[in-house]
């Protein structure tokens, strides 16, 4: 049987002895951790119709007669990987699953994400076999302006079916991955001065073409631009820049932009953020850092598996990603990053609000996920031991009350 | 570690010279001896380089003059062994052809490389340099221990007759398939290996011709290499991961009789039984998910508890940069998360890569006479947040988690990609003493 094979067979096996729509599930939990609150010692969440209706103890938390009911050593909310590619490249690597990049021009916001996401790439059930359950995934790190992107459940055989913000953020790239792969033959842009340079031109436009698509009298009005639509989105702050800068000239170019523009940025990568955290704080943008094992090579020379703790220490709202991949492993897992970060100075009660509530509010949606609390959606991530130790196992996820199995091993 | 400052150059030279002359001591570990069991609160003693004794305190008698460390809630382990490491940068064969056994990749490997560092800060005190996958042969390896080092000569393991020791480096499924003049097919690749194979035979058979020098063939270093693979003295590290590519690896090294250790084996779990009953060992990569090439699509975390299971012999390796040095301990705590016994995963780390690189007589566990390579733990090895304190190559400390610099390659921050200076790279910032 083969390794995909193997897989399915036991989500369907757990799928059989969980009709979809199950009205009502609870959950007890040796320890709870709401993210919400202090940990409950041997608690429930109750669970129906998709929302989280009922939380605490269990001496004082009835089981709905004739609801389900899993038990846990440790239950969490589900993880919220606050930038991945998954769903756009695919597990395979090859021409035809990689749909994370598009390089024929430098800036192109009007490629939307949903229009590629693949909700059956087995990378998602992967990283949900180890508790995610949301994910911010969109296109990669590599062009200057390379798309929106979009906020997803790990579950769904559709887009349409697992997607919950289908435009999320406009994701731009500073620095040299940014550069055209063909600047060597005079292709923009070339330089950082250039690429910044190549933004602000369009944003400038941008802002133009809104104030004439303003315009009470239609014959001035300019033809609809759908390049121009996004990033009229961004200059109006309704969808921020996800930024992608990992040297620390790039990040204070950011800054620099998103001063100028007034418009909402989220810094992506952040290698060299220890050195400027000053300057972040002050600019108020959050931080998504690279996955703590990312590799240390080219612009991420200086890259610190401590670089969680440092943002935390300095009060800059931050939250863990899995980032991209170009090769193998072909993703990173959230849960595996976070631990990294527990381990590095920022302890496993933090480095579990990084994975789960502080990656939902950067996103804007921690009305519905990140946090164990009545009215939220039903999403969990089921653990036999401390989520974070290399030796636990993820036993179950649930998704707005759908059961799914944790690692098959 | 490196000592930087100036004042260093006069100190650098005593605590390296103590650490051979007066006995370590370390007093109170939980030793991990791989072939002895885990020792609570034990002793481990090393002089001149090698161990003298790692047991029970009672056991144990600590020489007079000895310099003693508390090991107090410390865990130490035999210094790791990675079969299969890029550290340094090393490159051998170039794009000229698929089979290219006379280049040697220790002559391109930078010894300053951080790198080393980085592996010094993982625990790792041997490492198989490895050439590249892109070819059939991709040269020879070599056998390293961690030394802070000038030259490739002061770091290489060297045999009983002083010759520098490494294996051969070769490859099958996709990474090698490329344009001619490289193999096309997986068909035209195994030709390809047996060819090469088959005129070492034919050289030797040349050779063995009698002593008349003008009847002896030219000497060719490529063949002469091949020849030390027939012979067993230099042994194959071979890539391959899809089940029917490792089984070609099986059955060519039945033909011609080489040994063979196998590389990453992502898709083993396949042919588990199989690679038990040819007895050779596997070097598994353990990385966080599958895919990322067609061949590794089945890759499973699980691969090293199904090949112990089949009781195949089984290591783990960094493949760095697929995997970090410095978290090289992970790899066997996911694999025991994927169902692999615990000390099966450790002895995976040490004893086990150890004899696949022919060293087990000399590393990977702690017992008297073998090279005191060891590693000081704050806690469980298997545990995400246990952190290496030191590491110890032939008896002296080349890491120390509480040296800046070393905490520095350990972690990461500004300057901990940059190579290691030598011990005259801040002459005149600090002044000369």
């Amino acid at each position: 049987m083969s390794a995909r094979a193997l897989r399915a067979a036991s989500a369907a096996v757990l799928l059989l002895s969980s009709p979809a729509g199950a009205a009502t599930l609870a959950v007890r939990a040796k320890t709870l951790h709401t993210v919400a609150g202090q940990p409950i010692r041997d608690g429930i969440v109750v669970v129906r119709d998709g929302k989280i209706v009922a939380v605490g103890p269990a001496a004082r938390t009835s089981t709905p007669a004739g609801a389900e009911v899993l038990e846990a050593a440790v239950v969490v909310p589900g993880l919220v990987d606050a930038h991945t590619v998954v769903g756009l490249s695919g597990i395979l690597n090859q021409p035809h699953d990689q749909d994370q990049l598009e390089r024929s021009e430098p800036v192109q916001p009007e490629l939307r994400a949903i229009d590629a996401y693949n909700a059956r790439d087995e990378l998602v059930a992967w990283v949900r076999s180890f508790g995610v359950t949301t994910i911010h995934a969109g296109h990669a790190p590599g062009a200057l302006v390379s798309g929106q992107t979009l906020i997803a459940k790990t579950r769904g055989n559709t887009v349409d079916r697992a997607v919950i913000v289908p435009e999320a953020m406009v994701a731009t790239t500073f620095g040299e991955s940014a550069m055209h792969a063909d600047r060597e033959k005079g292709k923009a842009p070339g330089t950082r001065s250039k690429a910044v340079a190549m933004l602000r031109q369009e944003l400038v436009q941008a802002r133009e073409y809104a104030a004439k698509r303003a315009s009470e009298d239609p014959a001035k009005r300019p033809e609809r631009s759908l390049r121009q639509d996004a990033l009229e989105r961004v200059l109006a702050r309704e969808l921020p820049l996800l930024v992608t800068a990992e040297r620390h000239q790039d990040i204070l170019s950011v800054l620099r932009v998103a001063r100028e523009f007034e418009i909402r940025v989220v810094l992506d990568g952040a290698a060299e953020a220890h050195l400027v955290l000053d300057e972040i704080r002050a600019a108020g943008v959050p931080v998504l850092p690279h996955p703590p094992m990312q590799r240390a090579w080219g612009e991420m020379e200086n890259a610190t598996m401590e670089l969680a703790a440092r943002l935390d220490a300095a009060r800059i709202p931050f939250a863990f990603q899995s980032g991209f991949e170009s090769y193998v492993p072909k993703t990173r897992v959230l849960l595996f990053e976070a631990a990294i970060g527990a381990a590095n100075g920022l302890g496993p009660e933090r480095a579990l609000a990084a994975a789960t509530i502080e990656a939902a509010r950067i996103l804007g949606v921690e009305e519905r996920v990140g946090s164990i609390e009545v009215g939220k959606d039903g999403d969990l991530a089921l653990y036999d031991g401390d989520p974070f130790e290399y030796t636990t196992h993820c036993i179950g996820v649930v998704i707005e009350g759908e059961r799914f199995p944790g690692e098959t091993h | 570690m490196r000592r930087i400052a100036t004042v260093a150059l006069l100190t650098v030279a005593l605590p390296a010279t103590s650490a051979q002359d007066a006995p370590q001591a370390f007093v109170g570990a939980r030793l991990i001896t791989i072939t002895h069991g885990e020792i609570e609160s034990g002793v481990l003693v090393v002089h001149r380089g090698k161990i003298v004794a790692a047991g029970k305190r009672s056991a144990v008698e600590i020489p007079r003059g000895a310099t003693r460390h508390d090991g107090t809630g410390k865990v130490i382990l035999p210094g790791l062994v990675d079969t299969h490491s890029h550290i340094g940068g090393g490159w051998a064969a170039d794009g000229s052809a698929p089979i290219q056994p006379g280049v040697r990749v220790l002559d391109s490997i930078d010894v300053r490389d951080a790198g080393f560092q980085r592996a010094q800060a993982g625990g790792i005190t041997t490492v198989n340099v490895m050439p590249g996958s892109g070819h059939l042969l991709s040269g020879q390896t070599v056998y390293l221990k961690t030394r802070d080092a000038n030259t490739i000569e002061e770091l290489a393991i060297r045999g009983a007759d002083g010759r520098i020791l490494g294996g051969m480096k070769m490859a099958n499924g996709t990474n090698s398939r490329r344009d001619p003049p490289f193999p096309g097919t997986r068909g035209k690749s195994a030709a390809l290996v047996r060819e090469a194979f088959v005129a070492a035979q034919a050289y030797r058979e040349k050779l063995a011709r009698g002593s008349d020098p003008d009847k002896k063939p030219d000497r060719d270093l490529g063949l002469e290499a091949l020849l030390e693979v027939l012979d067993g003295t230099r042994i194959v590290h071979h890539h391959t991961h899809r089940h029917d590519d490792i089984v070609t690896v099986l059955r060519l090294q039945k033909e011609f009789g080489f040994r063979v250790v196998l590389h990453h084996v992502s898709e083993g779990w396949k042919v588990a039984d199989e690679i038990a009953a040819a007895g050779v060992g596997s070097s598994v990569i353990v990385v966080d998910s599958p895919g990322g090439k067609l061949e590794a699509r089945d890759l499973l975390l699980e691969t090293g508890a199904v090949m112990e299971r089949a009781g195949a012999k089984v290591a783990f390796h960094t493949d760095d940069w697929i995997t970090d040095s410095r978290l090289f301990l992970r790899s066997a705590a996911l694999a025991v998360r994927a169902g692999m016994s615990r000390d099966g995963a450790l002895r995976a780390l040490t004893l086990a890569p150890a004899e696949m690189i022919d060293l087990g007589d000399r590393l990977g566990s702690l017992d008297a006479g073998k090279d005191a390579d060891f590693v000081v733990l704050d806690g469980d090895p298997l545990s995400a947040y246990a952190k290496v304190l030191e590491t110890w190559v032939d008896g002296a400390e080349v890491f120390d988690r509480h040296d800046p610099q070393d905490r520095l390659w350990a972690v990461g921050g500004y300057g901990a990609g940059e190579p290691r200076a030598g011990p005259l790279c801040c002459f005149g910032e600090e002044g000369w003493e």
